[in-house]
């Protein structure tokens, strides 16, 4: 009686032990050699819709193939980044996994020998001729390609009200010098200029990273972004007055709002302008209700004209993964025509292929593909595009900075970044 | 187990562990040694899962902050304090630090300020008291990061509270969270000392949320404290102030320690309230050391610094915790 007891005690721990461990880790030993695991942060409504469309098109051509989005399963956000990290260093990578293109999470991956080029596959499919090479050489690494891009989004753009600008005679702030004079008659006129909202400490990066990219140009741009020049430069220091001086333009309780608040000052016609990526111009039609041109207008940020920040997200193919065959198929689906046209309409993104349909888009993506395809491209710092540890030190930096505006500090700041996060 | 001689037990029979009457001297001892192993096997499961999920963890915490780990890839080369060192010289870090003394300190005086106040009017044996009791500790059941997010709206300096006080006239409108004097802000290291204004904001979001809490314990206590005590202290003439002073706080002290120990292990560790509500905020007035311990880990990917930070904030909780336990021990044993 009591060796039953002490049975039942003991298979009581053991069920407890199997369920702790069956939550765990449920999924990662239970999928068949037929089926794609995928690591992909698209869960919002129009993301997911976006991607199960996608999925649709890939299992039209290779029917039995079940698709499923690990990250979603496994918990959001950067729980799924942990667990994506454990799986591959344990040998048991997903067949997929989203980044940005660029120098931040994608490089390294190159670097800790986890990736494999896809050349071969570029090849095959024709790929070279397709996409932008300048965007390639985002995706290359010693002359390897290590993924696909799906969707592109721009970095750099000045969102303003149209109706604001007919009504004082003025001129999309497409140069430093007319900026100012456009922010110094708003002002005049009792309307903010610039919207300002930085409540996630990543959007005044945002800003900064365009203003530097208009003071020093694409190539000297670049080569701050990949560690070939250093950050305690004059150009820096340029760009850091000129931000000064634009944030004497700006709202003062920019710590309290969030991006959309900003971009709904601008719609409202209570502030003049705003600079944010264009994600939000499917804010302005979708939530706002205002149509290209009429009820928002566009331009690059000031100095930037001819330039193309880019944020795009991009796949690749894990080098420990044992059956490649399915994430090969996926990847030629996730940058074909076909794929990418149902894709990005649905996501409020635009194709990066040189081919993609237009009709399929609003005049703001019409006018966005245009300079895409025209642009030099370049990264943008704080969208995935740089080492993480870099992008977190400057997003410190700039807390302290909008705050007390000293130029030298920042630079500093900036400069030891740099240093003690490589950014190649 | 059993030699055959043994009392066989059966399911209509109490449990032996619950009979103690019955029984010689040798089923006594054997039956206390059934009582360990029990105990043991009761206790085992929940002990091996707090022995791997919490000290384990916390000891892989530890082990990680002395690594090198500090980017997406896993690296466990000895960094020695190397990351401590990084962290400790960071303005954003020194300003947790200021930041959370000051926090928890005022959080936890405003909580027993306010929640002894309502407890000793609740006390007064008013009508409707359960009602009361109900009201005032509701905001406890929310959670922090709705309270954050409503008081956010609450006194955005453009929209919230700051309209009502312009109707009024007042002319010099407060900026809330977004403030960011310092007083009485003296310079040491790369950050200035003093208390944070924009706290404030944060603060009457915080002790609005927990005061309820003070409140019900309070409430608790005072009702424990005998009548004969206070009927005492009345027919030796003393009443009023002098009865609270003299009679009532020094038998709430007990009490007292449970809530600042409670309050603080929650002060120590707040998150969703200060994310929701101001984030990290302008020159880091009102960050956390959790808010940079999770943006230094899941934003920056430098893992072996994030944990630098967890265990720093786990040794300041344990400056806190530890004197309680001790104390709450040596009680024990006297008692």
């Amino acid at each position: 009686m009591k060796l039953a007891n002490v049975l039942k005690a003991g298979s009581a721990l053991a069920v407890a032990l199997s369920l702790t461990a069956a939550s765990a880790a449920p999924a990662a030993f239970a999928a068949q050699s037929s089926d794609l695991q995928i690591f992909s942060w698209w869960t919002g409504v129009a993301s997911s819709k976006a991607l199960r469309s996608m999925i649709g098109v890939f299992n039209h051509e290779y029917r039995g193939v079940k698709v499923t989005n690990e990250a979603v399963a496994g918990g959001a956000g950067s729980n799924a980044k942990a667990v994506l990290a454990s799986r591959m260093e344990a040998g048991n990578p997903p067949g997929t996994f989203q980044v940005h293109a660029g120098g931040g999470s994608l490089l390294s991956w190159v670097q800790a020998g986890d990736m494999q080029p896809l050349n071969a596959l570029y090849q095959s499919q024709g790929w070279y001729k397709v996409f932008p090479k300048s965007l390639l050489n985002l995706l290359t690494v010693k002359g390897k390609i290590y993924a696909v891009p799906v969707d592109m989004q721009r970095g750099n753009v000045t969102w303003y009200n149209p109706g604001l600008f007919k009504k004082y005679h003025l001129a999309p702030p497409t140069t430093f010098p007319v900026f100012f004079k456009d922010a110094a008659v708003l002002k005049s006129h009792g309307v903010t200029p610039l919207a300002l909202a930085n409540h996630g400490n990543w959007e005044a990066t945002l800003l900064f990273s365009d203003v530097l990219l208009g003071a020093v140009g694409p190539a000297k741009y670049d080569q701050l972004l990949t560690g070939k020049a250093s950050w305690n430069s004059p150009g820096v220091k340029e760009a850091a007055n000129l931000f000064n001086r634009m944030m004497s333009y700006t709202n003062s309780d920019y710590s309290a709002l969030h991006w959309q608040q900003a971009d709904q000052l601008v719609a409202e016609g209570k502030a003049g302008m705003n600079v944010m990526g264009d994600w939000a111009q499917g804010y302005f039609t979708t939530a706002l209700h205002k149509k290209p041109g009429v009820g928002f207008g566009w331009a690059p940020t000031p100095g930037t004209k001819g330039t193309f920040g880019v944020v795009s997200d991009v796949f690749g193919l894990p080098s420990k993964l044992k059956d490649k065959t399915p994430t090969l198929n996926f990847l030629k689906v996730l940058g074909s025509k076909q794929g990418q046209d149902v894709f990005n309409p649905l996501k409020g993104t635009f194709s990066p292929r040189l081919d993609a349909n237009p009709k399929l888009y609003d005049a703001y993506s019409q006018a966005a593909m245009k300079s895409f395809k025209r642009d030099r491209l370049v990264l943008v710092i704080g969208q995935g595009a740089v080492n993480p540890g870099f992008t977190n030190s400057f997003n410190n930096a700039m807390e302290i900075f909008v705050t007390n505006h000293n130029v030298s500090q920042f630079v500093s700041a900036l400069t030891s970044a740099a240093q003690s996060n490589p950014l190649s | 187990m059993g030699n055959g001689t043994e009392l066989p037990h059966n399911p209509a029979e109490p449990a032996p562990w619950i009979s103690t009457k019955q029984g010689g001297a040798r089923v006594k001892r054997r039956r206390v040694s059934w009582d360990q192993f029990s105990a043991v096997a009761t206790l085992a499961p929940s002990l091996l899962l707090l022995g791997v999920f919490v000290y384990g963890f916390i000891a892989w915490t530890g082990y990680v902050s002395f690594t090198n780990w500090n980017s997406f890839i896993p690296t466990f080369s000895f960094a020695g304090w190397q990351n401590y060192i990084s962290v400790f010289n960071t303005f954003r870090f020194q300003s947790d630090l200021r930041n959370i003394v000051v926090f928890t300190v005022l959080f936890i005086l405003g909580c027993l300020v306010v929640g002894m106040a309502l407890a000793l009017l609740i006390d007064q044996r008013i009508r409707a008291e359960s009602l009361f009791r109900s009201i005032f500790i509701f905001p406890m059941a929310i959670s922090f990061v709705v309270t954050g997010v409503i008081w956010s709206w609450i006194l955005n300096p453009q929209t919230g509270v700051n309209l009502i006080l312009k109707a009024f006239g007042v002319k010099t409108l407060p900026t809330w969270f977004l403030s960011t004097t310092i007083v009485p802000n003296i310079t040491l290291g790369q950050i200035q000392i003093g208390i944070p204004l924009a706290l404030f904001a944060v603060l009457l979001a915080a002790v609005w949320q927990m005061s309820g809490f003070a409140m019900a314990v309070y409430l608790a206590g005072l009702r424990a404290i005998s009548e004969d005590i206070k009927e005492a202290a009345r027919i030796d003439g003393s009443g009023g102030w002098r009865m609270f002073w003299s009679i009532i706080l020094p038998q709430l002290r007990s009490t007292t320690t449970t809530i600042v120990i409670i309050l603080t292990a929650a002060s120590l560790k707040v998150f969703g309230l200060v994310y929701a509500m101001t984030g990290p905020g302008q020159e880091f007035v009102t960050d956390m050391p959790s808010l940079n311990m999770f943006q230094t880990t899941f934003q920056g990917d430098q893992f072996a610094q994030g944990a630098a930070i967890a265990i720093v904030i786990l040794l300041l909780m344990a400056i806190f915790i530890v004197p309680y336990l001790i104390s709450t021990l040596r009680q024990g044993r006297a008692s």
